[in-house]
């Protein structure tokens, strides 16, 4: 089928034009964020220095920055994702060798779209296309820890740096972990019914859907931000404010002799705390920001965003299904050992 | 009358999905036998990787979030 058929081109010239026109008012609102926020605070009667009017100052300035940023980054990735359904990515990594794989499943986990509760039919749709086990792992690990709420919110506060790190480091413990599942040989440790749907695969390939027009494509991106932002504000609002109250009364360097770059316990420990623990990353980025800005080292506190937001209990829960208990373990174990190499490089380097 | 089966583990999109076909078909006087799914097995063996995942008498016509009222109304 033809996406831009021509009896479709008014309705598509006018998804553009509102596309083009929400952009332009992003770039314009970004930019005048300051003045907005100085007009603002003027009209506020706070005496600049004590500690409330800094907290007021601090919640002013960053919570705008955040929402549209945030904004901005899911619109896109909501795009993106219409490239890469996942039927369109398992054909992609059917049959693809362990290496290469590893790393081609790590970088689509981060472009398809992924719900924790497809989390199954997923893993046996990729095992049943036959790509190996360890690739469907690398996908399994990097597309929930690698997503846009977390590079969004690690961009609006910390800047690019720190995002562009993130994004690398959790693609890096992704290719890895997968790679050494993949090594191990686990197969025997799948659930009996999945080595057998897997076996009888048939060669049948699944349809791979249509490749959409643009329009389709933006209201996609809409629908993304409306279901992703629309859900997560007030947790970013409250977390800012908790983070802003933080900024004003605690001491700067609080955190600095528990989770500083001295104390290389902490990184172990970060990782213990945080695997069992779930919260989206809407939840954990204030933590995170107070922690950092209270001289927790940065290493310490990415080990511990990463194993909050990648291993959780209930994602186990939901993996038994398809396997044993020992392939959990070993699995958890695989992933928190990555990020903890990767809070211990950091702290070294940094 | 049109088998329909919603595919899901009892997320709140399968819900929704559920509910609004059953909308749409009452909407359009369709008459249809709806039917939800949560055994992983039957899931996997129709082929659906995102859920929820809506099969019409066999066939799979959508995977992966709740369907468009357009779409749904495109079935019947």
């Amino acid at each position: 089928m033809n996406p831009l058929a021509a009896g479709s081109l008014p309705a598509s010239r006018a998804a553009w034009a509102a596309t083009l026109a929400f952009l332009t008012a992003w770039v314009v609102l970004y930019a005048s964020l300051t003045p907005i926020a100085d007009a603002a605070l003027a009209l506020l009667p706070l005496t600049r220095g004590t500690h409330f009017a800094e907290a007021v100052h601090f919640f002013i300035y960053d919570t705008p920055k955040v929402l549209l940023l945030l904004t901005l980054i899911v619109f896109v990735m909501g795009v993106i994702q219409t490239f890469f359904s996942p039927e369109r990515t398992r054909a992609l990594l059917a049959g693809r060798r362990e290496g290469a794989g590893n790393v081609m499943a790590a970088g689509l986990g981060v472009v398809t779209p992924f719900c924790s509760c497809s989390a199954v039919p997923l893993f046996m749709g990729f095992l049943m296309a036959g790509v190996p086990m360890g690739v469907t792992f690398s996908f399994l690990i990097s597309a929930p820890m690698v997503n846009e709420i977390a590079l969004g919110l690690l961009l609006a506060m910390f800047g690019w740096k720190v995002a562009a790190l993130y994004l690398g480091l959790g693609l890096s413990v992704a290719i890895l972990a997968g790679w050494v599942i993949g090594r191990l040989k686990l197969e025997h440790l799948l659930e009996d019914w999945v080595r057998e749907m897997a076996q009888a695969a048939n060669a049948e390939e699944a349809e791979v859907p249509e490749g959409m027009a643009w329009p389709e494509r933006f209201a996609a991106g809409r629908h993304h931000v409306k279901e992703i932002v629309g859900k997560v504000w007030p947790y970013i609002i409250a977390g800012i404010a908790a983070g802003a109250l933080i900024h004003g009364y605690v001491p700067e360097d609080f955190m600095a002799s528990i989770m500083g770059r001295e104390a290389w316990w902490s990184v172990p420990a970060a990782v213990l705390i945080g695997v069992p623990m779930y919260t989206n990353a809407a939840g954990i980025i204030p933590v995170v920001e107070a922690l950092l800005a209270k001289g927790a080292a940065l290493g310490t506190v990415l080990a511990f965003m990463m194993s909050v937001i990648a291993l959780s209990l209930p994602e186990f829960i939901i993996l038994r299904k398809v396997l044993k208990v020992k392939l959990i373990a070993i699995f958890a174990g695989v992933v928190a050992g990555g990020i903890l190499l990767v809070g211990f490089v950091f702290n070294a380097v940094l | 009358m049109k088998n329909i089966k919603v595919l899901g583990t009892g997320c709140a999109n399968c819900r929704n999905t559920l509910k609004l076909i059953e909308d749409v078909a009452q909407a359009k006087g369709v008459d249809i036998r709806l039917e939800k799914i949560e055994d992983m097995k039957q899931i996997v063996a129709h082929g659906v990787m995102s859920t929820p995942g809506v099969v019409i008498d066999g066939k799979v016509v959508h995977a992966g979030g709740v369907p468009s009222r357009a779409k749904v109304e495109s079935w019947f």
